[in-house]
C-alpha cells in the first residue's frame, strides 16, 4: 500500500481533503484563525477591532432589510421611515438598530484608533495597516454621512447643504463638482437617490474591500501588544512565538465576552434611549425636509463635531475646509511624526503621556462645541482647541525625540 | 522562439502602445458615467424659470419662493428701509457689488435691484447654503439696521443682500436673473426674451 502523503496545509482525508485539493480551507483557517498567534497579554483595549466587526454586521444584516420598506425619493423617503417606525412589524427595532449601530460604530473605531495610539501600533512595521485604517474612517465617515441624508428629515436636509456646500469653496472647479455631486442645482430627490446607491451599495463595498486588506496586513506582521513588544523575535522550538496564544480558542473566547457586554450595553441604548436626547437622533430630524426654512441651530451627528468645530472656528470658507480636511487627515501621518524609539505608552516619559492625554481632552471639547451654536466664545474657544490639536500632530517629531523613555522588557509583562 | 529572439524594442513599444490605449479607453468610458451625474434633462427643464404674482405684497413683507429647488426672498422694501441702506457702507465687505458673479449687470446699483423697491436674492446663506433669517428690526445699540441673519454660522446680511465684515460668508447673497413681466408679475430665472 502507498504511503499517504501528508501536504502541508491539507486534510489528511475525507470531505476536507476533497474541498482542500480544490480550496485553500484548511490552511486559510490556520493561517488566519487556529494557528494566528497573537499576545497573551491582550487588555481590553484589544476588543474594539472585534466590536467593528460586530456592528458591521448589525449595519449590514439591518441595512439589508431597510431597503426592503424604504423608499429613496424626495416625496416618500420620510413617510416610508415613518411607514418602517409604526407599520411594519418589528420595524422600529430594526430601525434603531440600525441608527443606534451607525454611533456605536464610531463609538467603536474611535476608541480602536485610539489603542493604536496607546501602544503605538501605527509604528513600523504596521504603517500599512494604519493608513488602511484610516482610508476605512474616511469610507465610514462619507458612508455616516450618505446615510443620514436618507430619512429626509430637516437635519438631513440642512446638514448635507452645508456639508456639499463645503466643496463649492474649491477654486474653479467647485460650483461643477458641487453640481455633480446634487445632481442638481440644490439638493433633490435626485441627490437622494444617488445617496441610497452610495450607502447601501458603494460604499459599503469600500468599506468590506479595505477590511479585508486590513486583516490581510495586520495578519501578516501580526498583531501589537500592549508592550509593543514585537512577539515574533522571541519563538519556542515549534516556530510560535512564546508570548503569543492562537485566536482561536484563546482571544476568541475572550473577546465573546466582550461581545456580549458590548450587546448589553447596545440593546440598552436601542431599548431605552435611541435617540440618546438628541445625539444619536438628532431632534430636528423628527420633522420633513423643509426646503425654505433653515432650523435654528444646525449641527451635525456627534461623531463629526470635533471636525465641524474646527470648520467653523475658521473666518474663511475655504479656509475652513482645508483644516476640516486636514484635521480628519493629518493622523495618517503618525507613523512618521510619531519618532519615539518604543512604542508602547508603558515605556514613554511624561512628555508624550501628556501630550496624548491633552489630545484626549481637545478631541472631547472640540466635539462638544461642535454641538454649540456659533456664539463669539465658542468660536474663540474653538479656535484656541483648533491649534492644541494640530499642534499635537505639528510638533510630535519634536516632543517625541526629547522625551525621555524607559527601557523596553523582551518579554511581555502582565501590568493587571 | 528563444530569448535570443526577443527584441526589446519591439516588447517596449507594445507594452506602451498597449497602456497608452488603455488609457485612452479609460478616457472614453468615464465620460458617460461622469456625464451622468450632472443635472439631466428633466432636472434642467424643471429648472426653468418662475413667475411670482407681488401684487398682494404689501411694503415691508417678503415672500419665500423656490426657484430650481433653491429658496428666493422677494422682499418688498418700505422707503425708510430703502433710507438706512447707506448708513452701514463702512461695514459691509462688498458694498459696490463689485463681485461680479453674485449678482446680473442690471443689479450692480446702491439697492442691488432693478426696481429699488424690490429685493429679489436667494436665500441662501453663501458660506455653506443655509437659509438666512429675515431679522428687519432696527437695534441702534448693535448698529443693526434691518437685514438678513444666518442661524448656522452667524454670517450678516444687510437689506440689499449685502454681507457684513467680519462674518464666514465670504459674498453678498446672490441675485438671480429676473425681470418684471408687468408691474405685479416677476420672472425668476430669466431675464431676457418673452415669459
Amino acid at each position: 500500500m502507498a504511503k499517504i502523503e501528508v501536504e502541508v496545509g491539507k486534510s489528511k482525508g475525507g470531505f476536507m481533503k476533497w474541498i482542500d485539493d480544490r480550496f485553500p480551507f484548511t490552511e486559510t483557517m490556520r493561517y488566519h484563525v487556529t494557528e494566528y498567534y497573537a499576545s497573551k497579554n491582550f487588555n481590553f483595549w484589544y476588543v474594539f477591532g472585534v466590536l467593528a466587526f460586530v456592528v458591521l454586521f448589525i449595519q449590514l444584516f439591518t441595512g439589508i432589510f431597510l431597503t426592503m420598506n424604504y423608499k429613496p425619493s424626495a416625496a416618500e423617503a420620510f413617510s416610508s421611515v415613518e411607514y418602517i417606525m409604526r407599520d411594519v412589524e418589528w420595524g422600529w427595532l430594526i430601525r434603531y438598530m440600525h441608527s443606534t449601530g451607525s454611533s456605536f460604530f464610531f463609538v467603536v473605531v474611535y476608541l480602536h484608533m485610539f489603542r493604536a495610539m496607546l501602544y503605538g501600533s501605527y509604528k513600523k512595521p504596521r504603517e500599512l495597516i494604519w493608513i488602511i485604517g484610516m482610508l476605512i474612517f474616511v469610507v465610514l465617515m462619507a458612508e455616516a454621512f450618505a446615510g443620514y441624508l436618507l430619512p429626509w428629515g430637516q437635519m438631513s436636509y440642512w446638514g448635507a447643504q452645508v456639508i456639499i456646500s463645503l466643496f463649492g469653496s474649491i477654486p474653479w472647479v467647485g460650483d461643477a463638482l458641487v453640481e455633480i455631486i446634487r445632481g442638481d442645482y440644490s439638493i433633490s430627490d435626485i441627490t437622494l437617490n444617488r445617496f441610497f446607491a452610495l450607502h447601501v451599495i458603494a460604499l459599503p463595498l469600500a468599506l468590506i474591500g479595505l477590511i479585508f486588506v486590513h486583516i490581510v496586513a495586520l495578519h501578516e506582521v501580526g498583531s501589537n501588544n500592549p508592550d509593543g513588544i514585537e512577539i515574533k523575535s522571541n519563538k519556542g522550538a515549534d516556530g510560535v512565538p512564546l508570548d503569543g496564544v492562537a485566536f482561536h480558542p484563546y482571544h476568541t473566547s475572550k473577546d465573546l465576552v466582550a461581545i456580549i457586554i458590548f450587546l448589553i450595553i447596545f440593546f440598552s441604548v436601542v431599548f431605552f434611549a435611541p435617540d440618546m436626547g438628541g445625539y444619536f437622533l438628532e431632534h430636528a430630524n423628527f420633522e420633513p425636509a423643509n426646503l425654505t426654512a433653515t432650523p435654528e441651530h444646525i449641527a451635525p451627528v456627534w461623531y463629526f463635531t470635533p471636525f465641524y468645530a474646527i470648520l467653523r472656528a475658521v473666518p474663511d470658507k475655504l479656509g475652513g475646509f482645508i483644516l476640516f480636511g486636514l484635521s480628519v487627515v493629518i493622523p495618517l501621518f503618525l507613523p512618521w511624526l510619531d519618532r519615539a524609539r518604543v512604542k508602547s505608552i508603558r515605556y514613554r516619559g511624561w512628555i508624550y503621556k501628556s501630550a496624548l492625554s491633552i489630545f484626549v481632552v481637545t478631541f472631547l471639547v472640540l466635539g462638544w462645541l461642535g454641538t454649540m451654536p456659533a456664539d463669539p466664545l465658542y468660536v474663540l474657544a474653538a479656535r484656541v482647541f483648533s491649534v492644541i490639536y494640530f499642534a499635537f500632530f505639528i510638533l510630535m517629531p519634536y516632543y517625541t525625540t526629547i522625551d525621555k523613555t524607559k527601557p523596553v522588557p523582551d518579554r511581555v509583562v502582565y501590568h493587571g | 522562439m528563444t530569448e535570443d529572439d526577443l527584441d526589446p524594442n519591439r516588447r517596449h513599444f507594445l507594452a506602451v502602445a498597449t497602456a497608452v490605449t488603455g488609457i485612452v479607453g479609460v478616457t472614453a468610458v468615464a465620460v458617460p458615467f461622469i456625464s451622468s451625474l450632472k443635472p439631466s434633462a428633466r432636472a434642467q427643464a424643471l429648472g426653468a424659470p418662475v413667475e411670482v404674482p407681488i401684487g398682494s405684497l404689501g411694503p415691508g413683507e417678503m415672500i419665500r419662493v423656490l426657484w430650481r429647488g433653491k429658496l428666493v426672498f422677494v422682499l418688498r422694501r418700505t422707503e425708510e428701509m430703502l433710507s438706512r441702506l447707506a448708513a452701514n457702507i463702512e461695514n459691509l465687505r462688498d458694498p459696490d457689488s463689485a463681485e461680479v458673479e453674485q449678482q446680473p449687470d442690471y443689479a450692480v446699483n446702491d439697492t442691488r435691484s432693478v426696481r429699488p423697491e424690490y429685493l429679489i436674492v436667494e436665500g441662501s446663506c453663501t458660506h455653506l447654503g443655509c437659509a438666512p433669517l429675515e431679522d428687519f428690526d432696527v437695534r441702534p445699540a448693535e448698529n443693526w439696521g434691518g437685514g438678513f441673519f444666518c442661524p448656522c454660522h452667524g454670517s450678516k446680511f444687510d437689506l440689499a443682500g449685502r454681507v457684513f465684515k467680519g462674518v464666514p460668508a465670504p459674498t453678498n447673497l446672490r441675485v438671480p436673473p429676473h425681470r418684471f413681466v408687468r408691474d405685479d408679475l416677476i420672472l425668476i430665472g430669466q431675464d431676457s426674451g418673452a415669459a
